[in-house]
């Protein structure tokens, strides 16, 4: 049996761990707070942005004319993964969701006999996955020392996967990273950045559609212009979303964390109570049958 | 109202400003220009610069960092790379502005040794940035290059 000081160091230990993830909990909520904010507030420019250029994209087509980074390389030989992860762990399954979703890609292009290349943003996704593809990685983007994400860290990026594009290092691009659901739940999501993409549904119903623009300079020009744009405008909103998924998860591990420690200073106690009152109780079996002892 | 049109102004991480306005003057790409309600439908790129909005409290200045304006019948939407109303600009951000423009010239030249265009793009596009420093009263204490 467990001697008493032993269960009463364990109890303590747990508590003060209880203390720890309660304290991180509630951090996380309160950065989860400032993520969804930063979040809300690029939405608009996302939105606009996605809105014009695929008007432009739509009228340009696929004409010879039209931007590589539109029309793509015309090869899809290599492809370029960006997978974007946390700095710090304790964050639940977060970081080996996408890192699991980012590996069945990478799978599905080895089958193919396509040659794959490999960035990593945030030092966890990066640890997940150097051992099996380490010699893929041709790049990783340290975020430790970014406290809150701005764009001119998403354009930085961008403009790493835009020279190497401009290099021919790589035909197609995706981009990794944790999709904000809800505090609870964060989807790993893949998403092509070069060619570019653009969703089609809002075809009729938005005024935009059926309106002649001018435009100054050339339509062409301006989606020459505005395409690189576009790369940091999604690595912005992924780093976002990424930013407030950690947090969320974060938040919703440590909160799993806190309960398990109750339920373990719980048992931990109700085991610690229930030697006391035995260890007692030998004793009074002891001075019982010593005092009949002499008696007898 | 019909001599009133929607203005909004936003750069990647905010809204900057959503109003109406009775004129909008930007600094396009190919000259600056006005737009008012009833504008035809226009896209233009934009080069750096001051936007100048006259709405029904008077006239306000934002700077722009290039980016682009949508322009359409009843309003104008300015997607600017970068963006601060003229009380928030100081010289710490023109600094940085005018260095990150002086950089990329730089580069430009080391690029490309015989193709001048990305080099004269670079050199208009410093040449902007100073302007429009000057424009809103700051000095661009940049080293000659």
């Amino acid at each position: 049996m467990a001697n008493l000081k032993d269960l009463k160091n364990r109890i303590a230990s747990v508590k003060s761990t209880r203390k720890i993830t309660k304290a991180m909990q509630m951090v996380a909520a309160a950065k989860l707070r400032r993520a969804q904010e930063a979040a809300e507030n690029a939405r608009p420019y996302a939105r606009k942005f996605d809105e014009v250029v695929g008007q432009l994209a739509k009228s340009v087509g696929d004409s010879d004319t039209a931007p590589p980074l539109l029309r793509g390389t015309g090869q899809e030989q290599t492809c370029l993964l960006v997978v974007m992860t946390s700095e710090k762990g304790l964050c639940g399954g977060f970081n080996a969701n996408i890192a699991k979703k980012a590996i069945a890609r990478i799978r599905a292009l080895q089958d193919e006999g396509k040659t794959v290349k490999i960035i990593t943003v945030g030092k966890k996704g990066r640890a997940a996955m150097r051992r099996t593809y380490g010699d893929m990685m041709i790049d990783h983007v340290d975020m430790s020392e970014v406290k809150r994400v701005g764009y001119g860290d998403a354009q930085e990026i961008a403009r790493n996967v835009l020279d190497r594009f401009d290099a021919g290092e790589f035909d197609t691009a995706y981009i990794y990273y944790g999709e904000f659901e809800n505090a609870m739940t964060q989807i790993p999501t893949e998403q092509q950045i070069i060619p570019a993409q653009f969703d089609a549904e809002d075809d009729e119903d938005s005024a935009g559609a059926n309106t002649v623009y001018e435009y100054e300079p050339s339509e062409e020009a301006i989606l020459r212009d505005l395409l690189p744009k576009g790369v940091a405008t999604q690595i912005f909103a992924a780093l976002l979303e990424n930013s407030a998924s950690e947090q969320g998860a974060r938040m919703t591990a440590m909160d799993n964390a806190t309960r398990n420690a109750d339920d373990m200073v719980e048992d931990l106690n109700r085991q610690y109570n229930r030697t006391r009152q035995s260890v007692i109780t030998n004793e009074l079996i002891e001075i019982i049958s010593g005092a009949e002892a002499l008696e007898g | 109202m019909a001599d009133m049109m929607q203005f909004d102004l936003v750069s990647p991480e905010r809204r900057v400003a959503s109003q109406k306005a009775r004129a909008v003057q930007i600094p396009g790409v190919e000259g600056d220009l006005t737009a008012m309600p009833n504008h035809a439908p226009l896209i233009t790129t934009l080069r750096p610069g001051v936007v100048h909005v006259e709405g029904e409290s008077g006239t306000e200045e934002f700077v722009v960092t290039g980016g682009f304006a949508q322009i359409t019948g009843d309003g104008i939407s300015i997607l600017a790379e970068e963006s601060y109303h003229r009380d928030e600009m100081s010289q710490d951000i023109l600094d940085r502005m005018v260095e990150d423009a002086a950089e990329k010239q730089r580069k430009a030249v080391e690029a490309s040794h015989n193709d001048p265009g990305p080099v004269d793009d670079a050199a208009k596009l410093l040449a902007d940035m100073m302007a429009m420093g000057s424009h809103v009263g700051l000095s661009a204490n940049q080293p000659n290059l």
